[in-house]
């Protein structure tokens, strides 16, 4: 059967750190930057991307919008 | 752009499952972190967008956080004195019957100042779309009580917690909107999860859709959470959200057209 | 085309000339003396005829955040109201002026402060010419005397309100809204079918969207905007000044008067040149801007000027300002709702400038 894999990009400094992407991420692929960004907010990225299936969870839910979503099938 | 990617071997233009759409301008949003705004916000521009309705829809902002609606949204928007939105947004409709047209406003615009406004504009059955954040206190001016605020909760103007005796109980400005023949479609929402986003999005479209049929006013109410006006991260406002302020404001339809059509 | 003959009330006037006009919308609530207005429109149904919206709004401050909406689609609309409706509006003008949007305001003075009286009155010359509403901002003001000029200043006031993109207001007052008189009526102009570039009617065509806001956080944007607003009085002062005089060509004393207060002037002065006075009147027409230029030349050659106006004393003070102490410069004025006589303003001339005689 395919498998769906999938990868975010995050817009790094427009990311305010809210958590909420993190908190709706079904598979465990998002945690926060140990470092902040240029605006002092401890942004969301992918801290494993294998486990991410492109279900766009954390995208749809981010009050900013600053997460862009691509799945493929394996 | 400073980016923060998964597998790189995925990201490429066929493999596109989700983008922020050219009708969300790509402006920073001034709101808070985790506020619901941004997202409400998102999923209008997403309709707007997915129904070709850019060129056609003007949009009223309140004053509140979301004054500055007009630097997100890429429409034709009117900012509109305090509460007075459902009274500027009734001319623009009338005058421009062809137009989508909503308002987009707080608690305090709302239900405080503007409650004349929402009320008779709704009573009149003007086709517009309310757009209705309720957090329960005032984000902008600092964290005031609101009419929405519920028992117990602490506010600037209320550090005891709201006493109602005092203070009234909270307003249940979408139930009230509800009883109004000139209403035809009323729904409470809220865009915290991810599900809940879904459904506040299909609600909308109804919402948006329903506007051609002239049948009356669409009231759209999201619960949403004020981490910074609270007092909490946003993960643990939309938590207590949830337990808090739910059992007062009930997510789902308070009046649906099959209804109407049944009576 | 053939202007029509009607004998009607001031209010009525008003309507029916709106109509004509082509406004898009009228949006007002009932309050004595205007409510004639609201009614006429709702009984002519003006929807079937240009296709022109009538709404009773739930409040004067619906009505006015109405008419912003409207004009902000770059639509001809106009509310009216009487003083303590204008009173409500205020907030609504200011932002209509901040926006920098064009609509006609009408009101049909009474008597206040307060709940007042429902008699005529021209206690609100402050409240419309020095701003009512915060912020540093003017109405284009019209002051009509007849119920003709009630006709023909709705027209006028669009007219300026459009070229300046400026809100202009008629101040009337309960006498001429209420009284009967002849009126040449313009034949029917069709509404615009055309937007100005800046209103908002959905994007279009138009590669950037339109914004309608009174709102700039950022200091120096909105000392901008404030000087910009400062130029477009100062252009309106120097073209749009319009008044009236009435034998002030030889005159020893000025009378300077408005509406309803320069009818009962005009009479003052033809009683007092029979007794030998020579009595001049001045009738400002826009009461902003407003005619000092004109005054000032006067009171160069004149022995004493007198405001006459029903209130307490408000468009005295510009009276003063114009003419910079040349002459004395005093006021008399009925109040409460009371009209002024002819005779009464003669007897004020001779007790004031004139030492009784």
């Amino acid at each position: 059967m395919a498998k769906i894999k999938g990868s975010i990009v995050v817009d790094v400094e427009k990311c305010k750190g809210c958590e909420v992407c993190m908190v709706s991420c079904p598979t465990g692929t998002i945690a926060m930057a140990k470092e902040v960004n240029g605006k002092g907010y401890f942004n969301a990225y992918p801290a494993n991307p294998d486990l991410c299936i492109g279900c766009a969870s954390c995208a749809i839910v981010c009050p900013d919008g600053v997460i862009t979503v691509y799945k493929t099938k394996i | 752009m400073k980016e923060a990617t998964g597998i790189k071997e995925i990201i490429k233009p066929e493999n596109l499952a989700y983008a922020r759409t050219e009708v969300m301008l790509n402006n920073t949003l001034s709101y808070c972190p985790g506020c619901g705004h941004g997202t409400t916000h998102r999923i209008l521009a997403e309709l707007i967008d997915e129904l070709g309705l850019q060129s056609k829809t003007i949009g009223v902002s309140p004053v509140g956080c979301s004054v500055l609606m007009y630097h997100y949204l890429d429409v034709d928007i009117q900012q509109a004195a305090h509460g007075r939105a459902p009274a500027v947004a009734t001319a623009i409709k009338r005058l421009l019957p062809d137009r989508f047209v909503f308002t987009y406003q707080g608690d305090g615009d709302l239900a405080a100042i503007g409650t004349s406004e929402t009320i008779h504009a709704c009573n009149r059955g003007e086709n517009i779309l309310i757009v209705f954040i309720n957090n329960g206190i005032y984000g902008m001016t600092g964290g005031q009580m609101a009419p929405t605020t519920i028992p117990g909760m602490k506010s600037s103007t209320s550090p005891q917690g709201r006493d109602v005796h005092s203070m009234g109980n909270p307003l249940k400005m979408t139930d009230i909107v509800a009883t109004l023949a000139g209403t035809y479609y009323v729904t409470r929402q809220s865009v915290h999860t991810p599900a809940n986003v879904r459904k506040t999005k299909k609600a909308l479209r109804k919402a948006i859709e329903y506007q051609k049929l002239n049948k009356g006013t669409c009231f759209v109410e999201i619960v949403s959470n004020c981490p910074s006006g609270w007092k909490m991260t946003p993960v643990d406002s939309n938590k207590w959200m949830e337990e808090n302020m739910f059992p007062y404001y009930p997510l789902g339809d308070l009046k649906t057209p099959s209804e109407q059509a049944e009576k | 085309m053939e202007r029509e003959l009607r004998l009607m009330k001031g209010n009525e006037a008003v309507a029916e000339a709106a109509i004509r006009a082509g406004v898009d919308g009228y949006f007002g609530y009932p309050i004595t003396p205007q409510s004639e207005i609201l009614e006429y429109l709702m009984e002519a149904n003006p929807y079937e005829r240009t296709g022109m919206v009538v709404l009773q709004a739930e409040s004067e401050v619906a009505a006015i955040n109405m008419v912003y909406g409207g004009a902000g689609c770059g639509k001809k609309v106009m509310t009216s109201s009487s003083s303590p409706g204008i009173s409500l509006k205020q907030e609504g003008i200011s932002y209509i002026a901040g926006a920098e949007l064009p609509c006609l305001i009408v009101n049909v003075a009474r008597g206040g402060p307060g709940l007042g009286t429902i008699q005529p009155a021209q206690a609100d010359y402050f409240q419309s010419v020095k701003g009512g509403g915060h912020g540093d901002y003017h109405l284009i003001v019209l002051a009509p005397a007849s119920v003709q000029e009630m006709a023909d200043f709705v027209e006028l006031g669009f007219e300026l309100a459009f070229k300046y993109r400026n809100p202009a207001l008629i101040l009337s007052d309960g006498a001429i809204g209420q009284m009967m008189e002849k009126v040449y009526l313009n034949p029917q102009k069709p509404r615009s079918s055309e937007s100005p570039d800046w209103a908002t009617t959905g994007k279009g065509s138009r590669e950037d969207r339109n914004i309608i806001t009174s709102l700039d956080l950022d200091p120096d944007g909105q000392e901008q905007f404030n000087h910009k607003l400062i130029e477009k009085y100062a252009e309106i002062e120097k073209n749009e000044v319009r008044y009236e005089e009435f034998h002030c060509d030889d005159a020893e004393y000025l009378l300077v008067a408005y509406g309803t207060s320069a009818r009962v002037c005009q009479k003052s002065v033809q009683i007092a040149r029979e007794h030998g006075i020579k009595l001049g009147l001045l009738r400002p027409v826009t009461l902003f801007p407003f005619p000092k230029k004109r005054i000032a030349e006067i009171s160069s050659r004149v022995k004493g000027i007198l405001s006459v106006e029903m209130s307490s004393g408000q468009m005295v003070e510009d009276v003063q300002l114009a003419v910079n102490g040349r002459v004395p410069v005093m006021h008399f004025g009925r109040m409460g709702g009371i009209v002024t006589t002819p005779d009464e303003v003669v007897e004020q001339v001779k007790i004031l400038f004139l030492g009784g005689k």
